[in-house]
């Protein structure tokens, strides 16, 4: 700033100041601006109108439903998707091998796996985060302890770890989902403690202790929303990687039971007429892909968007 | 004039671990360093890179407890202050870093920066620390929109200004400034060296200045305190050191200065050699490797502070009349010329 501006700027105090806004309406302004970052990147937007689709299909389930999603039909075993030839109209993406609409399946199984990716992530990522915050910031023999029992869980196959759990806790969704959470968790620990020992030697940092900041507010307030980045993505890619671990339990039977209709478990259970009846194992898994792109995509833009580095004035 | 901030036998003893079963070397980063500062004067600190500056500051600023030795600091005795002592004197002692681009978190608006210490120290109300917030950028001469913005939308003077801005939220006494210009363009140095003369005069702080740069500390400083190696050599008003430096250190140091009109700068003292690793530091002076005064005693002994004239020194050189005046040292090594 040149002199002539710094001077302008005194002789202007007072007359100038920004009209102050009602409380009310500065989140309201935050959430502009963020919308504003956000919708920038065209994919992520695309991603977030597809998540949202997904969510309302998920909520809105027994309403648009055309058949009960357990229900068996012995006249239409293995019936393909209406456009190719022997399809009905009534089954618009054909039937399984006992005879229940796919449509109708997926609908439902939407619910559980949005479920499933919920949960799991928020287990991960705030057990993760409250960890990782830990023994990056405190060190020592804490962070040692703490690591070192990461790297033990880390040193198991995730699957493997996860099956182990779950024969522990007994088979079932629930537990399915702990046994997960558990397994991904150690990888946020990583990632947050990683972040908090670069930050944390930031002179910014030192700064807020000269001012008086104690050490939860040095964690949570100032180091913590610096680390978010890769979190975020972390998360995102999570959110796949649980859907995924929850169809592979699903499929050695110890996540969701048979009827239920969990896409991963659709998955596994038509595995065997892949070459026969294309459409039973492929629409669970396109179904899986484009709701784990869409996700993947709004993580990438969500990082951005709350990125101040990458925001103009 | 009242001494505001007392520092006796100071050290600073870092360990640094050098695996499980070997024992830790000790750093003594600071050792037995005394000084006083008095109340409204820019004591500067100057020395080379590892003597000790950065170490001092972190001491003053209680971001590091002394391993040994005795800080007060506005009479409260930093050893057994209670936590209300402690928390008082957070808003006596501030600080300005080297760094502009690293001192604010990138994730806090400016607002929000210089609101923060507000918070955590005072009742304010939103509005009031809003308003606080806003006359403190104009204090320092940034402008009133600049409160909702982002650090990294500043060029590295104004980050600079909202730094000093964000230290002197809480009205402090004292400021510690470590090397808060020696990142800027030497056209936004001067800027902010008047921005800080500026707010001295107004708001009658005490400053702790350090550098490396002699050019800006003649401009700056009111006493000025040579460091070497963890130790302070020589502690003389301004106007005295730049005339009559008697440690064969400072004269080193002043010789090695740019000058302006190189024909001007005659001969220069040149100094061989390290600067000696602290882990392991020379027995007697600490500077006796280096100096071409040293002799015997100055192997063994270690020399103290004393008094000569207005200026207070470490060499046993100068308490023997050893020394020759100091234009007599610069003509001493004539510098070829091709």
């Amino acid at each position: 700033m040149s002199h002539i501006e710094a001077q302008e700027a005194e002789a202007g105090v007072g007359e100038s100041l920004p009209d102050r806004a009602p409380q009310k309406s500065v989140r309201r302004q935050m959430l502009a601006e963020f919308w504003f970052y956000f919708s920038e990147n065209k994919g992520a937007v695309i991603g977030l109108c597809v998540f949202a689709l997904v969510v309302i299909i998920a909520l809105a389930a027994p309403i648009i439903a055309p058949h009960s999603p357990t229900l068996q039909n012995r006249d239409a075993l293995l019936i393909p998707p209406f456009w190719e030839d022997g399809g009905r109209l009534s089954y618009l993406l054909g039937t399984d091998a006992v005879g229940r609409d796919i449509l109708s399946r997926l609908i439902f199984g939407a619910r559980y796996s949005l479920f499933i990716g919920v949960i799991v992530v928020v287990i991960a990522v705030s057990l993760g985060i409250a960890v990782g915050l830990i023994a990056g910031y405190v060190g020592g023999w804490v962070d040692t302890v703490i690591m070192r029992v990461m790297d033990i869980i880390l040193a198991f196959p995730s699957l493997l770890l996860a099956l182990v759990l779950v024969a522990v806790l007994g088979p079932g969704l629930t537990n399915a989902m702990i046994a997960i959470a558990l397994v991904l968790q150690p990888h946020f620990v990583r990632l947050t403690r990683a972040s908090v020992m670069a930050e944390k030697q930031r002179d910014y940092v030192t700064a807020a202790r000269v001012v008086g900041a104690g050490p939860i507010r040095l964690m949570v307030v100032t180091i913590l929303p610096n680390c978010l980045g890769p979190l975020i993505v972390q998360a995102t890619l999570s959110f796949s990687n649980a859907i995924l671990d929850a169809a592979a339990l699903g499929f050695l039977g110890m996540g969701a039971q048979p009827p239920t209709p969990e896409w991963g478990t659709m998955l596994a259970e038509a595995r065997e007429f892949i070459l026969r009846a294309w459409w039973v194992v492929t629409f669970p898994g396109v179904a899986i892909l484009i709701t784990v792109l869409a996700i993947n995509l709004v993580g990438d833009g969500l990082r951005d968007a709350l990125d101040p580095k990458m925001k103009r004035s | 004039m009242t001494a505001i901030v007392t520092a006796k036998n100071l050290s600073q003893i870092y360990e640094l671990k050098r695996g499980m079963f070997a024992k830790p070397l000790a750093l003594k980063a600071v050792k037995e360093t005394s000084f006083t500062v008095e109340q409204g004067e820019t004591l500067a600190i100057v020395g080379e890179s590892g003597c000790g500056k950065s170490t001092l500051a972190r001491m003053l600023t209680m971001i590091e407890p002394p391993t040994e030795g005795e800080l007060t600091i506005d009479g409260i005795r930093i050893a057994e202050a209670s936590d209300s002592d402690l928390k008082r004197l957070r808003s006596i002692v501030q600080i300005v870093f080297q760094n502009p681009y690293g001192a604010l978190n990138p994730r806090q608006k400016v607002g929000a920066i210089l609101e923060e210490p507000l918070k955590i120290n005072t009742s304010l109300s939103a509005a009031e620390r809003r308003e606080r917030a806003e006359k403190m950028l104009a204090e320092v001469g940034l402008r009133p929109e600049h409160y909702g913005r982002y650090p990294h939308m500043f060029s590295g003077g104004q980050r600079q200004r909202i730094a000093i801005a964000r230290a002197i939220m809480l009205e402090p006494k004292i400021l510690v400034l470590d090397e808060p210009v020696s990142a800027l363009d030497v056209s936004i140095q001067a800027q902010i060296l008047n921005l800080l003369a500026e707010l001295q005069e107004r708001l009658g702080l005490t400053y702790i200045f350090i550098s490396h740069d002699l050019s800006v500390v003649r401009h700056v400083a009111t006493r000025v305190m040579v460091m070497y190696l963890g130790r302070p050599v020589e502690i003389a008003p301004v106007e005295e050191l730049y005339a009559n430096p008697l440690h064969p250190y400072t004269r080193a140091l002043l010789a090695a200065t740019p000058a302006a009109r190189p024909g001007r700068r005659g001969a220069r003292q040149r100094l061989t050699g390290e600067l000696p690793s602290p882990i392991n530091p020379p027995t007697g002076c600490a500077f006796h490797p280096r100096c071409p005064y040293a002799d015997e005693r100055t192997k063994r002994e270690r020399p103290e502070l004393t008094q000569h004239g207005k200026t207070m020194v470490a060499c046993f050189a100068v308490d023997e009349g050893r020394l020759p005046p100091p234009d007599a040292a610069v003509v001493e090594t004539p510098e070829p010329r091709a």
